[in-house]
């Protein structure tokens, strides 16, 4: 590592800062300004001449040309060890609860706190021997934290094989005491601790291979799981207007989904939303872990008055973060609300930066970006065989709801399922506003295929009709159309709609997904003997409210069967015996 | 010992650039120009060259004229000592009182530690059944009325100024006319509420630099009083302006546009003032209640469109009243269960039965035959109109919510309403009165 540099403010213009300085400079690594007393954090993007010009993670104010500049020759970098889960912090990592302590009411600039402390003690339980070899990131020892065992690996920027030399036995340590030595194969020793370092914008990629996701990720939102599911290690955005309930949807989401670990990147989003997930999740039980929510959950909080650069590196420092827990064979989902946001964050500092502006004004290397953030999602084989994943969900706040800007379709291009929430379907109060007919996703559900097409069929067929209903009226429509048209307004309210103020209604589990979407595509595949529209009409109304009914109900229980009867009983009334269509 | 610095190299739009060493980012310096003094803001730095904006504007500045450095950051007077008074953008009084100089607090401070925040859970109550029932405003709730020129918004303002359970009111013009000015001292005046008010206005004849001060004085001061306890509301209009003086000093500064002309930043710029709006754990509260005028209508415009994203929902006044439909209150949930029983059926109800009256509006329109449940609609939402909408309409939440089940009373059977039994017996009017 080269030695700490001196340079010298030249150039002042927001929150971008061009210093000079004599000596080399490296991109992308971290720098301080010396304001008074203060330090402030910034990041060099773009180096001319002997000039680094830095995107600062500060307030710039006050800030005077000819103020020092120290350069530590260090990329941007988050702390990887126990005692992440449960923490709330901000974009460069500092926790916030310890922030508040210690200034009060307001974010004072140039305030920094370690992320892990280092005066914590941990049970530490030895996996390998001296003189085992290992590779980087495989696991040498673990120690519990919360309900997991947080696994200690051999540094993941080491090269080749490693030999151990020693390693702790068993027993408390804090985060500066040594727990292994390796030596590689130059002879070098290293020094293995319990938390180690990793730049944020390099993917970790101690693993053997990167596989295929194909297994489902369970979100309990019907809509997502039976129309268009989401793979563990895949990936997925929400793009929709203001007020169409991406950040609910998210929240939702980040509640009963069925991985191991939550992190959530609150990027320059509200601060009441961040609020309410920071003061309810320690009173929410898992219902899989009966825990505190908060146990497997990490929050990296940038809101939208916060600093813009560190909204930049909070997207970042939360995907570092899932990637070190995938690396011990857990599953991760990554929520980022919202992407729109970091985007912008980049046209701010392209701006400033004078770069030859693209679409809308967002830089040319806004695609790459976005595709290279969405590539760190994953299945992967670690060097044990165990397999581990990071999920990315990314919502998108396009300007003026209009899914054609910049930010939606580079996204598009490189996720693997679509969510668009509509205005419409939100004005229509039918959450979630996903709309069906304009999603989609690549992955494979765990409903069966051909129903699912069914699912999808009628959804298409019933908005033909409707439709061609606005412009001939309801008196031209002939009563088969009709009643297509009845079939999908019927799944659409009692399966794809899901009321989250309801206990059971909120999350369906895939047990139950795949029972009830049986039970419903044998009703869109039957034939009805209704003689006129207005009897149709009432009959999916009376159908409709049952089925609602039924969804409150826990699944299997007593009152669940017995209302599945009295649907049944209903359909055998109106069925059509045999397979003759009138 | 200010420094003074005479050698204005550039004059640009309302930006000026001088020659100067040892200028902090941001810092304020004042200009001596014929026409007086004006205060004017660094905005970038190059070497030695700093670019100022000029609150005054730059008209009939001179190269030669006077630019001395204060050395701070722009700062406010704040403290009980404001409360009844008047000032311009820039802090300057209007009333012909004292100018202040204690107390001083840099404008602009840092964003609240989000866990020192609470959940929201007091009501703001207004005496307007249209926000009061339907949209409940919240302690700490940052909302938007969205409007188009020409509605009374500013009378919304107002009477939600003289209404408002709060401690204090501070009021940022911005781009206001001077009828609006006006009217808005005078009906605080009459109505005995001047006292409670701080009023920082930038009139439309002003300098356009001062009205990029406005939000942020009317927010520091408003912080000021929130950290001492008090419940603050601050009403600010019209956020348009402010938007347009932030585009207008960028393109003076060639940066490059995004949306309209607008800057890249606007989204940041927007989120920065509104997020102030605050509920402290353990003290007081700010309250951002700001007109947001959408040029044509038009919701998909940059400036609402970024406010939608950032605020807590919106009112949208249209037509002189604020439409049920469209406006949200993101923050209601949190109030509206606590206040009386049928308060949330009543919400529910009367608003599921107006939209219903607005489809039968249309099938007349079409003129499609009226049935007799279409009828009673129409009764309905013509009594809804009048004496739940009409802003002429004045009375506290409870006797809102009687009014409500008197008009259903009026119209509907309780079956009709789809109300759960158990609020129709404890609420439903009986017959004889």
């Amino acid at each position: 590592m080269p030695e700490k540099r001196i340079g010298h403010i030249i150039k002042i213009n927001g929150n971008m800062v061009v210093a000079q300085i004599d000596s080399l400079i490296i991109q992308n690594e971290v720098a301080y300004i010396i304001h008074g007393a203060g330090r402030l954090k910034a990041e060099v993007i773009r180096v001319r001449m002997n000039n680094a010009e830095m995107q600062v993670y500060e307030n710039t104010s006050g800030l005077k040309v000819g103020e020092e500049v120290e350069f530590t020759g260090e990329l941007l970098s988050v702390e990887l060890g126990p005692g992440l889960l449960g923490q709330i912090f901000d974009g460069l990592q500092n926790p916030l609860p310890l922030l508040a302590k210690k200034c009060g009411f307001f974010l004072k600039r140039g305030i920094y706190i370690d992320a892990l402390r280092n005066e914590d003690e941990w049970d530490f339980s030895p996996l390998v021997k001296p003189g085992d070899k290992v590779l980087a990131g495989v696991k040498l020892g673990f120690v519990p934290e919360k309900i997991f065992k947080h696994y200690i690996m051999a540094p993941f920027n080491l090269k080749g094989s490693l030999e151990v030399l020693s390693v702790a036995r068993a027993g408390k340590y804090n985060f500066k005491q040594a727990i292994a030595q390796l030596k590689d194969s130059s002879g070098k020793i290293h020094e293995v601790f319990l938390k180690q370092s990793w730049p944020v914008k390099i993917p970790i990629s101690a693993y053997t291979e990167k596989l295929k996701p194909s297994e489902p990720l369970v979100t309990k939102m019907r809509l997502i799981d039976s129309l268009f599911p989401v793979a563990c290690g895949g990936t997925y955005c929400i793009p929709g207007p203001f007020g169409a309930g991406k950040t609910v949807l998210q929240q939702l989401t980040s509640r009963h989904a069925e991985v191991d670990i939550v992190i959530i990147a609150a990027c320059g989003e509200r601060a009441g939303e961040v609020v309410e997930t920071l003061k309810t999740f320690p009173d929410i039980i898992d219902p899989k872990t009966n825990k505190p929510l908060v146990d497997r959950t990490v929050i990296i909080c940038n809101t939208s008055s916060m600093p813009v650069a560190a909204r930049e590196s909070s997207v970042y420092t939360a995907v570092t973060i899932a990637e070190y827990y995938r690396q011990m064979g857990l599953s991760v989902l990554l929520l980022a609300d919202s992407t729109s946001r970091w985007a912008q964050a980049m046209r701010e500092m392209s701006g400033r930066l004078e770069e030859i502006p693209g679409e809308e004004a967002f830089p040319a290397y806004l695609e790459s970006r976005i595709a290279s953030f969405y590539e760190r999602a994953g299945v992967v084989r670690l060097h044990d065989g165990a397999t581990g994943s990071v999920t990315i969900g990314g919502a998108i706040s396009p300007a003026g709801g209009n899914f054609e800007e910049p930010v939606t379709q580079a996204t598009l291009k490189v996720v693997g399922a679509f969510h668009g929430l509509s205005r419409e379907r939100s004005d229509a109060r039918r959450y979630p506003a996903i709309d069906p007919l304009l999603s989609w996703s690549k992955y494979k559900g765990f409903i069966n295929e051909k129903q699912a097409e069914a699912g999808h069929y009628i959804l298409h067929r019933s908005n033909e009709v409707f439709q061609m209903m606005k412009v001939i009226g309801e008196e031209g429509t002939s009563l088969k159309d009709y009643i297509d048209y009845l079939k999908g307004e019927f799944f659409d309210s009692v399966y794809l709609q899901q009321n989250a103020f309801d206990a059971v209604d909120e999350a369906t589990s895939s047990e139950r997904q795949a029972y009830v979407f049986n039970f419903i595509y044998n009703i869109l595949e039957l034939d009805f003997n209704l003689e006129d529209k207005e009897k149709a009409l009432h009959f999916f109304q009376q159908l409709g409210q049952l089925m609602r009914t039924w969804n409150s109900y826990r699944f299997r229980t007593e009152e669940f069967k017995r209302l599945e009867e009295e649907i049944a009983l209903l359909l055998e009334e109106k069925k059509v015996r045999g397979k003759v269509n009138a | 010992m200010h420094k003074v610095y005479t050698n204005i190299i550039q004059i640009a739009g309302d930006v000026i650039t001088v020659e100067a060493e040892g200028i902090g980012y941001m810092e304020i310096a004042e200009i001596s120009t014929r026409r007086g003094m004006s205060l004017a803001q660094v905005i970038r730095i190059d070497g030695k060259k700093i670019s100022l904006q000029v609150f005054a504007g730059s008209r009939g500045i001179s190269t030669g004229d006077r630019v001395r450095f204060l050395g701070h950051l722009m700062r406010i007077s704040c403290g009980d000592d404001l409360l009844g008074r008047i000032f311009n953008g820039s802090g300057v009084p209007l009333d012909r009182g004292p100018g202040l100089s204690d107390n001083l607090i840099d404008i602009g401070g840092p964003a609240v530690n989000p866990v020192k925040r609470i959940i929201p859970n007091k009501m703001i109550r207004t005496g307007i059944p249209m926000i009061d029932v339907f949209n409940s405003l919240v302690e700490s709730q940052k909302l938007p009325i969205f409007s188009i020129a020409g509605e009374p918004y500013n009378e919304l303002l107002a009477r939600i100024a003289t209404q408002a359970e709060v401690d204090i009111i501070i009021l940022g013009g911005m781009g206001l006319k001077y009828d609006d000015y006006l009217f808005f001292r005078d009906t605080l005046k009459e109505q005995g509420a001047i006292s409670r008010c701080v009023f920082f206005i930038h009139t439309a004849a002003d300098p356009v630099v001062e009205c990029l001060l406005v939000p942020d004085i009317s927010l520091a001061v408003a912080e000021d009083f929130a950290l001492k306890g008090k419940r603050v509301l601050v009403l600010l209009t019209d956020m348009t302006n402010f938007s347009d003086a932030l585009k207008e000093i960028s393109i003076t500064m060639e940066q490059v546009p995004s949306n309209r002309g607008y800057p890249g930043d606007l989204y940041s710029q927007l989120a920065s003032r509104y997020e102030k709006a605050v509920d402290f754990d353990n003290a007081g509260s700010i309250t951002i209640l700001a007109v947001t005028t959408m040029p044509g209508d038009d919701v998909t415009h940059p400036v609402p469109d970024n406010t939608g994203y950032i605020t807590e929902g919106q009112f949208y006044l249209k037509g002189g009243v604020i439409e049920p439909f469209g406006s949200l209150s993101r923050l209601k949930q949190q109030v509206n269960g606590k206040t009386r029983s049928d308060h949330r059926a009543i919400m529910d109800t009367m608003i599921q039965l107006f939209a219903n009256y607005r489809a039968t509006l249309e099938k007349q329109s079409m003129g499609f035959q009226m049935s007799a449940w279409d009828k009673k609609l129409l009764k309905y939402g013509k009594l809804f109109e009048d004496n739940m909408m009409s802003l002429k309409v004045n009375i506290p939440l409870e006797q809102a919510l009687d009014l409500g089940w008197q008009i259903l009373a009026e119209c509907f059977s309780p079956q009709e309403t789809g109300i759960k039994r158990s609020v129709i017996e404890q609420y439903w009017p009986k017959k004889e009165l």
